[in-house]
């Protein structure tokens, strides 16, 4: 055993070091190339071959973040997620709860119906959304992309909850009660408390699903609530691409996972797999 | 409703599916399902094996539309036989 | 944990029972509808019967892309499941570079989608990005907006790119769930390294490698805004994807709404045997 701990805390370099560098600089290349490219002016872009900027340049972020109609791309993208997330957890907490405490008719059927719709493209909903919304009057708002997303979702929520749920014991449930809790009562003072981590990688998941997603928020937006991913195809116009900015509107758009990657890095597995982890 | 273009047709076909869930369920209640194992080496319950039954008929109604193309109704006779195999062995 | 049978359980499981439903069941049922009648606008629809099914199962277009989609899914598996388990393999085990791998690993998985394309569009065109230029600087003929190979590759090398680490980071959690005492074992009987891989880590990491194949499988099918943004379906109709065949269809609902059905029907088909598998051998493990 120590044999093994002193084997993986040392850094030495062997087959295993070279592979992992290998496939992290493949990762990080194409990453490193946009940002390399956010930096530059569009006539170094063009006009010569650079692997980094000679001319540095922040204009293409000043571009994005003072021109309302680019900003508020990132506005609208944040307020849907922002709505998905809340209405996903509200609905999902109660059901997850359900799935991990108690068995009932039809669980398992309901469990594969929710797992249909993760696994339904999005490309097959696109229409009747536009219409359903539209009929409603809700086309071109952030709550309709909102309750659209709410299609995969709301089942990775209860499923990554529900493995968060299965690991508190019964044994908290059954003394709440036998303490005169309700269950409003035990759930939101005593239950909620112990599953917080769950709750935040849940609501991690749920907004990095919605942000990423771009075939059914472009569809229903049109002006008003048009997300940051449909912003972004304007930059190639009547006279060229405007490279620069389109690279630095990327970047930013990469920020919000960026920034959180780092609490969620023993989650992420999880998150993907539906808490099947 | 409108925009959801309604005709008979397919609102019979989805109130008969309505039907078969409901009386799946009501039976479910009378006779509690057991699971057993059939020929495909899976235990399946009897919503399974409806489920298993309706998403198979669809594949029949498909195929015999593109290869034979005419007669759709007999389709429906391939799918019963369909249907009690699938009840009767899986 | 040995659950109670509790029938109330339906009022809390409701909520998202009802919001599901209206996001899946009336979109499915309208489209439906639509599949079995021809409209001209403004809400005016005329009986088709299944005549656009019969179009469609005719349509040599259709068979294409479902024919494209299921060699693209089958070359993705192909190269990410042995790739991504390799990687794992290869993983630090624990300490500051396990975090560090982890942590750079993830951030192709949390990257917008048409940022994805436009990442690989920026970093594969030959006059500006650094794969293009490399390649026909060095002679190699390539050019995806051209060529029907390049444009194939490139949409492989970036869904690799993309979703690799995400069988990895499975696997990797199946390995790590194998005790210590396994590796004693296998040393003091000498095994070798493929030995060990073979009877100790493939049959522990099998559960998390069917979510992984089933997660792979299924988004590479429903596959759209990465190819779309990269090359839109060309050159020609070369990486057309069902998804993005689907929306090409523009506004006509009829055939629009047949094709949905088959590809959906496909998709529960598919689901469902995956699923079954994958209940069968939790149960098997569970005995």
């Amino acid at each position: 055993m120590s044999n093994n701990t002193a084997r993986n805390s040392g850094f030495k370099i062997n087959g295993s070091t070279i592979v992992m560098a290998m496939y992290l600089l493949f990762l990080l290349l194409p990453i490193y190339w946009l940002l390399n490219m956010s930096l530059k002016t569009n006539s170094e872009i063009l006009n010569s071959f650079t692997l980094w900027p000679r001319d540095l340049t922040f204009a293409n972020y000043a571009t994005i973040l003072t021109d309302r109609s680019w900003y508020i791309g990132y506005v609208n993208s944040l307020i849907y997620v922002l709505m998905n997330t809340i209405i996903s957890l509200l609905v999902a907490l109660p059901a997850a709860y359900a799935f991990s405490r108690y068995h009932f008719m039809g669980d398992k059927h309901l469990f594969f119906w929710l797992l249909t719709n993760r696994m339904a493209p999005p490309a097959v909903f696109a229409l009747p959304f536009l219409q359903l919304y539209s009929s409603v009057g809700l086309f071109d708002t952030h709550i309709a992309v909102a309750l659209a997303h709410c299609l995969f979702n709301v089942p990775l929520a209860v499923w990554i909850l529900e493995g968060f749920m299965r690991g508190v014991p019964k044994e908290i449930d059954e003394t709440a009660y036998i303490d005169g809790y309700s269950f409003g009562g035990f759930f939101i003072k005593i239950f909620t408390p112990l599953i917080a981590s769950g709750i935040g990688v849940a609501a991690f998941f749920c907004f990095m699903f919605s942000w990423v997603e771009m075939l059914l928020s472009r569809t229903l937006t049109n002006v008003e609530a048009k997300p940051i991913a449909a912003i972004m195809t304007r930059t190639s116009g009547a006279d060229g691409t405007d490279w620069g900015v389109l690279a630095a509107a990327g970047i930013l758009t990469i920020l919000p996972g960026a920034l959180v990657i780092y609490f969620v890095r023993n989650y992420i597995a999880k998150g993907f797999a539906l808490g099947r982890v | 409703m409108e925009w959801m273009a309604w005709t008979w047709p397919t609102a019979l076909f989805f109130a008969i599916i309505a039907m078969t869930l409901t009386v799946f369920t009501i039976l479910a209640i009378k006779f509690p399902e057991m699971s057993r194992m059939g020929v495909l080496g899976m235990e399946t319950t009897r919503g399974d094996r409806l489920f298993i039954t309706l998403l198979g008929s669809a594949f029949i109604n498909l195929a015999w539309l593109g290869v034979i193309g005419a007669k759709q109704p007999f389709a429906l006779i391939v799918c019963l036989v369909y249907a009690l195999a699938v009840f009767r062995w899986v | 944990m040995n659950k109670t049978v509790n029938q109330k359980a339906w009022f809390l499981v409701l909520p998202v029972i009802v919001l599901v439903a209206f996001s899946a069941v009336i979109p499915l049922m309208t489209v439906v509808n639509y599949s079995v009648q021809d409209t001209f606008g403004n809400n005016q629809f005329f009986w088709a019967g299944l005549e656009w099914f019969d179009i469609m199962l005719h349509s040599e277009r259709m068979w294409n892309a479902l024919g494209r989609q299921l060699f693209f899914s089958c070359i993705i598996l192909l190269i990410e499941v042995p790739l991504g388990i390799f990687i794992a393999l290869n993983m630090p085990k624990s300490g500051f570079w396990s975090s560090f791998c982890l942590v750079l690993m993830s951030l192709p998985l949390l990257i917008p989608w048409n940022v994805v394309g436009t990442i690989w569009q920026v970093f594969a065109r030959v006059d500006i990005g650094l794969l293009g230029y490399t390649l026909s600087a060095i002679g190699i003929e390539y050019n995806y907006t051209q060529e029907a190979f390049s444009a194939w590759a490139t949409i492989v090398a970036m869904d690799v790119w993309h979703w690799t680490s995400l069988v990895a980071l499975l696997a990797f959690a199946g390995l790590k769930s194998i005790p210590d005492a396994y590796y004693q074992a296998a040393k003091i009987d000498q095994a070798s390294r493929w030995a060990i891989f073979r009877y100790i880590e493939l049959p522990k990491m099998m559960g998390v490698l069917m979510i992984a194949i089933l997660l792979r499988f299924m988004d590479s099918f429903m596959i759209y805004t990465e190819p779309f943004v990269v090359t839109g379906g060309g050159p020609g109709n070369s990486t057309t994807m069902l998804s993005i065949d689907l929306v090409n269809q523009g506004f006509n609902l009829g055939p629009k709404a047949a094709f949905s059905i088959m590809y959906y029907l496909v998709i529960l088909l598919i689901s469902y045997v995956f699923y079954t598998v994958m209940t069968n051998m939790d149960k098997k493990e569970g005995k």
